[in-house]
């Protein structure tokens, strides 16, 4: 969940005015938690959400000047961090930071070719359902059950995907998911409406509104972004066949490492092909 | 090249190690004793050791849960979740606790089991004519609570059910008749809990009765499926609650409204005690799918709700159980509430409210709290029904039980990936029936352990059962405790849904002094409902000791223990306790002084009050 750093012009600000694209996750994830909080208390308590975010921020920092000399920014760190106290339920302290550290410390060990594999929030959540599911969970229930929260999230998640040249990954992944949830309903005998309503949660906002499109973990073509979505709600679909509670993150855990390698060797293949058609 | 080689393979290192923290942790957080001991060991060790005898005391009552109507078939289990439930009570004032057990399926009987003086048996709802309550269309049975209703000294029942709640007035502990005054008792009313309380310190026993699903909601001919919570932390429309004042042992009068406890949240316990020492009993109320709520009592003439500034109400979770009692030997009420857990889904924890002081709001004393679950090791219920409270081992700290468990099924199934398909989904989705998926026979939070949770007296609480032989992995649900025999141990049973009622006989360690205060009401109602007692004694080691318990008028979820006050007193030099300070209903107060341990006392409120705040 981190954006690029190049500032913008934003057709939404007055003429002059910039807004970096770096800030745009942060202040979406921001605005989006302060007003379930307000509203509906999503959160038990700031102390959990502050900690995570405090050490995803000093973790990134601490790794970062011990791995390459230099502090770095925290706009990257904040998301990771307020997404796991958003994500992450427990009545202990520790879980939050652990997710935090996982996350954070995924990105510098997990790496391919200068870049790292996963999205830290996505392994670290996965992470922590494998080895600390007795003392942890991940949001799964509502904040309101009201309509309107829901809708609007959704309008302001998307419309600014849009603006951010995003909205193919998430607009694919619903057709997607509402597609295989019909499938679904031929083998679990359960309605439609019961099959497609997990979206209607705001497990799934945060899941494909930021840990989806984060752009340091999504492959660069935006036909091959709606195919890997595409085969995320394909895994998904038979993670949920088997009853699995948090089919999407292992899903995205699954196949996303999967796409950025492909996405890789795709490349290299086609710079040696260039390469060989350019020797006469 | 070398360095940074090294620099990224100590990262790993520490990357690896990070994976290995929750187990670290769980080696050094883990208070349960897991090994199988022996009797005399138990004893040695915990001060006490529990044994299965329910057949040995002639305890036969199999509980059987309710049908439902065609459209709810497919999710019965959860429909038909309750109706388990044991209360205590002295039918035949022979100065032996008897009790009370309800069935649930139409046709099955309720039971009560009056106590012979060897200790064992006897099943005699039938004679007493309050046996066959289970029928259409007056309803299922979902517990009971005992009062003296008429203040003539025989204590008498009430049976809430998913239909018509019924009062029955004990005739001179020889049988019971239905009482005729219940014309303002709700026709219908889908209630898993009552209270007793006399709210206004009239003399007579008054009572609130909660409302789970809504009053409209026949579970067997069902007009609607969209019965099924609005939200799952946020319903609004759970059951009616109800205030219902007893008119001088005649009739009762519904005051809900004009008391303000008019609410739709999803009422699953309630329990009542003067929780800010005002003099008059406040209401505490555990809720399903939302907060729980605290309604302080402003002199008997209304309730206001200072859940969320008492802390009590910031949270919502599944509310399913609540017990006040004094943890931490202050002289103060903790409220203990159990939720719902499961590992990986769903980590709601229980909650342990401790009182940190209090706050004036428009001139009402509102007692504020922090939730020490955590710290004090009862944060890790599951499936948590009943947390119910006494001092096991006698050794003056009282303890937990922990009834766990919702519904065993097929082994090595599993409804939970189904349930957060929809718990998870909007209100449009979640509140109607029919989007439930099918449970199809698959266990749920199902064969989960109950827990006996010894208070160590330093904030600490350890879970014992399997240690001192009260393994049990039934679908357990309401936990009373009685002295059966009386000999100064804290006996105890289980109501399991859809299973064998568990009796426990209690041994505990004579090292261990005891002593027992039976209350009995003349200005304030004679079950002495309400009243407190608080207990000061010297132990062994010459430290001051003093703890507070309240008489209940139902408790936890779905039970009523013996109203006999028993207090545990650990080691003792002396032959007596310091003193003995009762406070009735409506602020007066008496004192004992120097009364001897190891025994039962029976006091009667004075006629002229010793003492008045």
């Amino acid at each position: 969940m981190s954006s690029p750093s190049t500032p913008t012009p934003n057709a939404m600000l007055p003429a002059g005015i910039v807004f970096p694209k770096s800030l745009i996750g942060p202040v979406l994830i921001t605005t989006l938690l302060i007003g379930a909080h307000l509203s509906f208390g999503i959160l038990d308590g700031y102390q959990k959400l502050l900690l995570a975010v405090i050490t995803s921020i000093v973790m990134e920092n601490l790794l970062h000047k011990y791995t390459k000399g230099t502090l770095k920014g925290i706009s990257s760190a904040y998301v990771s961090g307020i997404s796991a106290g958003i994500l992450i339920r427990s009545a202990y302290y520790w879980p939050f930071a652990l997710t935090a550290m996982i996350s954070i410390a995924s990105k510098y060990v997990l790496r391919y070719k200068g870049r790292h594999l996963w999205n830290p929030t996505n392994f670290g959540v996965s992470i922590m359902m494998l080895i600390a599911a007795d003392s942890s969970a991940v949001l799964s229930i509502q904040w309101g059950n009201h309509m309107w929260a829901m809708i609007i999230i959704w309008l302001v998640g998307l419309f600014t995907l849009m603006k951010v040249g995003r909205f193919n990954i998430t607009g694919t992944y619903l057709a997607a998911f509402v597609f295989f949830a019909w499938i679904r309903t031929y083998f679990t005998g359960d309605t439609f409406l019961t099959e497609v309503a997990p979206l209607t949660g705001p497990m799934y906002q945060l899941f494909a509104l930021f840990m989806m499109t984060d752009p340091k973990t999504t492959v660069k073509n935006p036909w091959a972004q709606s195919a890997v979505v595409v085969l995320i709600a394909f895994v998904e679909m038979i993670l949920r066949l088997g009853e699995v509670v948090y089919a999407p993150f292992y899903a995205l855990f699954i196949i996303g490492p999967i796409a950025l390698i492909v996405e890789d060797w795709w490349q290299s293949r086609n710079r040696q092909l260039s390469g060989a058609e350019a020797i006469p | 090249m070398k360095a940074s080689r090294l620099k990224y393979g100590s990262v790993v290192l520490m990357f690896v190690a990070l994976f290995f923290v929750p187990e670290l942790i769980r080696q050094l957080t883990d208070q349960t004793d897991r090994q199988q001991t022996s009797a005399e060991e138990a004893i040695a060790r915990y001060g006490f050791v529990l044994q299965e005898v329910s057949q040995e005391l002639g305890i036969t009552f199999v509980h059987q849960r309710c049908d439902v109507d065609d459209p709810l078939k497919h999710i019965q289990p959860q429909i038909a979740a309750m109706g388990a439930s044991v209360s205590v009570s002295d039918v035949n004032n022979d100065g032996l606790q008897d009790f009370y057990v309800t069935n649930s399926a139409f046709g099955e009987l309720n039971h009560l089991y009056v106590q012979r003086a060897d200790g064992t048996f006897e099943e005699q709802a039938l004679t007493y004519g309050i046996a066959d309550l289970n029928r259409y269309p007056e309803g299922s049975s979902m517990g009971s609570i005992w009062a003296d209703v008429n203040n003539d000294g025989w204590e008498d029942l009430f049976v809430y059910r998913y239909g018509k709640p019924a009062l029955f007035i004990n005739q001179q502990g020889q049988k019971f008749i239905p009482f005729d005054g219940t014309a303002q008792f709700p026709e219908w009313v889908n209630s898993n809990s009552a209270v007793w309380l006399d709210y206004n310190v009239d003399g007579y026993i008054d009572l609130f009765l909660t409302g789970y699903f809504k009053e409209d909601v026949d579970i067997w001919d069902l007009e609607d499926t969209r019965m099924m919570p609005d939200s799952y932390e946020f319903a609004t429309n759970g059951g009616k609650n109800y205030l219902l004042r007893n008119d001088g042992g005649l009739g009762f009068t519904d005051v809900t409204q004009e008391m303000g406890l008019d609410n739709r949240k999803w009422t699953l316990a309630v329990t009542s005690v003067d929780i800010n020492g005002s003099g008059y009993p406040d209401l505490i109320l555990a809720n399903d799918y939302g907060v729980d709520e605290l309604f302080l009592n402003v002199n008997g003439e209304r309730f206001v709700d200072m859940g969320p500034t008492s802390s009590l109400g910031d949270i919502p979770k599944s509310g399913m159980s609540i017990t006040a009692a004094d943890f931490y030997n202050q002289g103060e009420f903790s409220l203990y509430v159990t939720n719902i857990s499961e590992a990986g889904v769903l980590m709601q924890g229980n909650n342990l409210w401790v009182p940190t002081g209090s706050t004036m709001v428009d001139d009402v004393a509102v007692p504020l709290y922090t939730n020490t679950a955590t710290s004090a090791g009862v944060e890790q219920g599951e499936w948590a029904y009943s947390g119910a409270v006494s001092d096991l081992n006698n050794d003056g700290t009282l303890d937990l039980y922990i009834a766990n468990g919702f519904y065993s099924a097929t082994p090595n199934t599993d409804y939970w990936y189904d349930y957060t398909k929809v718990v998870g989904a909007n209100s449009q989705v979640i509140i109607n029936a029919s989007n439930w998926p099918a449970m199809q026979e698959r266990t749920f939070s199902g064969y989960q352990q109950n827990k006996v949770l010894l208070n160590s007296g330093t904030g600490r609480f350890r879970e014992v059962s399997t240690a001192v032989g009260a393994f049990l992995d039934k679908d357990s649900r309401a936990v009373a405790f009685l002295d059966i025999g009386n000999d100064g141990s804290m006996d105890m049973i289980v109501a399991n849904q859809h299973a064998p009622v568990s009796v426990y006989q209690n041994r505990t360690t004579e090292d261990h002094a005891w002593i027992q205060i039976a209350l009995t009401g003349t200005n304030t109602n004679s079950s002495a409902i309400g009243a407190s007692v608080t207990m000061q004694w010297t132990d062994a080691q010459g430290q001051a000791r003093t703890q507070k318990q309240s008489v209940s008028g139902g408790e936890a979820f779905s039970s009523q223990s013996a109203r006999v006050l028993h207090f545990g007193l650990g080691l003792m030099d002396s032959e007596t306790v310091d003193k003995v300070t009762v406070d009735w209903p409506g602020g007066s107060r008496q004192v004992f002084e120097r009364l001897s341990h190891s025994k039962k006392h029976s006091l009667s409120e004075a006629s002229e009050r010793s003492f008045d705040n």
